[in-house]
């Protein structure tokens, strides 16, 4: 039996003046699904979950999530997600724990759950000892995993993780890949990254993004398969740069 | 809670945990006070009596208030923190409602704390100073909305440049602290009266002295540009909010 469908976009398209950063974007994604968009740098990821996300308007083209499309009920849109950011986003002079207690409030959770669900994210995340230190004293891979935290707190039916390991050491990445592994499966998670081991990693499914277009999905295998290569990186190759269009 | 007031707290905590703005913005006017006062007490310069200084000083002290807020937005914005937030079921009102309200009591903080230094040094204590916080209050508000608007338009960098040098520049040279501007006269007193800075000092002069006739003009004009910088706050920063979805 199939999943029910989590994201499914409409010919999804952003222009900024003559540069069209996502072209005719048909996509669908799966509830409980991991699924990574991989693609080099101005790929048109980000542009992509920012329009999922309702930041950014599409400028032709629909997508629904769970339902409700980001053009016509972006609010329903987003009281249902959440986002964590390419650059850390949280705020520099409040603790760990206020940081996740701030957005918990500011989605509508009662000061008494906020500070429950604070602590649930500071054990998730292994943040204790940091608990009430300053986000800014932080090291880079704390402060990123408390920016995922801050968006899983609100207990969002779709999580968007924007290149979460981006300038992360390799020990740092790993642990992070460990907490996203222990999502899978709870909630839908889209996720855009440019490191291929990341992607097979950590996916269900990889969508190939190259020059704002998706060039092929599916999983590591069905692509390698598809560009009839033996490893992934070739096959990323051979389908960013040559391949015709084939989504699924 | 109201998401609101959850923001409004979280920007109240930031602003006084940046304890180097702090201490430079609520100490620098009181030393400026004490300063003038030593100067006023061995050479008598009428400008620089107690009851002329201290509501000139506390309009100067305003001015970093625009630098808090500007400051505390423009950082938001150039740390993706601003984003993640868009992406949040906040609404504009939300944001500028959150930013404002933990600004006003700080503002009204600066004054009082202007008001006690004044006390201190020999202002008497007369319902008049109560009045005297009331009638700043417009000041406040133009000076916070200065700061939304710059936060909202600029990053970090330039919104340091502006509110905290040129603003602050603007508010002492063109306020009739120092000097009467009406001394210099011609464009320079034309410019003066046709800006909020100098206005707003002379309704707090009129206040202090209980002189409440004399108040007016001078505070509508006040209120007016603080209505104006207010809604022109308002404005950008929600075309900020959706500058991307056009």
């Amino acid at each position: 039996m199939t999943a029910p469908i989590a994201v499914r976009t409409n010919r999804l398209t952003k222009t900024y003046g003559t540069k069209t950063a996502v072209d005719d974007l048909n996509l669908t994604i799966f509830d409980g699904e991991l699924f990574a968009l991989l693609g080099v740098n101005g790929a048109g990821k980000t542009t992509t979950i920012k329009m999922l996300s309702c930041l950014v308007a599409p400028t032709s083209g629909d997508a629904t999530l769970l339902g409700d499309s980001i053009v016509s009920n972006p609010q329903a849109v987003k009281a249902k997600i959440n986002v964590s950011p390419q650059e850390t986003a949280v705020a520099r002079n409040l603790s760990v724990r206020e940081n996740l207690e701030l957005i918990a409030g500011i989605y509508g959770f009662d000061r008494k759950t906020s500070r429950e669900k604070a602590n649930d994210m500071i054990a998730v995340f292994s943040l204790e000892e940091v608990a009430d230190a300053k986000a800014h004293t932080l090291s880079g891979g704390m402060q990123r995993r408390l920016s995922i935290g801050m968006a899983l707190i609100t207990d969002p039916r779709i999580l968007f993780l924007d290149e979460p390991t981006l300038g992360l050491d390799v020990l740092a990445r790993r642990e992070l890949w460990s907490v996203i592994d222990r999502l899978k499966g709870k909630i839908t998670i889209i996720l855009t990254t440019h490191y291929m081991e990341e992607a097979v990693a950590l996916s269900d499914r990889i969508g190939i993004m190259a020059r704002g277009r998706l060039k092929a999905a599916g999983t590591a295998d069905e692509l390698m398969r598809l560009a009839g290569t033996d490893s992934f990186e070739d096959a990323f190759v051979a389908l960013a740069t040559d391949q015709e269009v084939i989504s699924r | 809670m109201s998401a609101t007031l959850v923001f409004a707290s979280r920007n109240h905590k930031e602003i006084l945990r940046d304890r180097l703005n702090l201490m430079f913005g609520i100490g620098f006017p009181v030393i400026l006070l004490l300063l003038l006062s030593a100067i006023q007490a061995n050479i008598p310069v009428t400008m620089f009596e107690i009851g002329q200084l201290t509501s000139g000083i506390a309009v100067f002290g305003l001015s970093f208030i625009s630098l808090f807020a500007g400051l505390l937005i423009a950082k938001d914005r150039s740390t993706s923190f601003l984003l993640r937030l868009f992406s949040s079921p906040l609404t504009s009102s939300n944001y500028i409602l959150g930013y404002t309200v933990p600004l006003i009591p700080m503002a009204i903080g600066q004054i009082l704390v202007c008001l006690i230094t004044a006390v201190c040094l020999g202002l008497d204590i007369t319902v008049h100073v109560l009045t005297t916080i009331l009638v700043l209050l417009p000041a406040a508000l133009l000076f916070i909305g200065i700061g939304l608007l710059c936060g909202s338009l600029l990053n970090d960098k330039q919104v340091g440049g502006v509110c905290g040098a040129l603003l602050t520049n603007l508010s002492a040279w063109l306020s009739g602290t120092w000097f009467d501007v009406r001394l210099v006269g011609g464009w320079f007193e034309k410019l003066a009266y046709a800006l909020p800075f100098a206005r707003s000092v002379e309704a707090g002069r009129a206040a202090l002295a209980g002189d409440y006739a004399a108040i007016f003009p001078h505070l509508w004009i006040v209120i007016a540009y603080a209505a104006v910088v207010l809604i022109a706050a308002i404005l950008v920063f929600r075309r900020r909010m959706n500058g991307d979805k056009t």
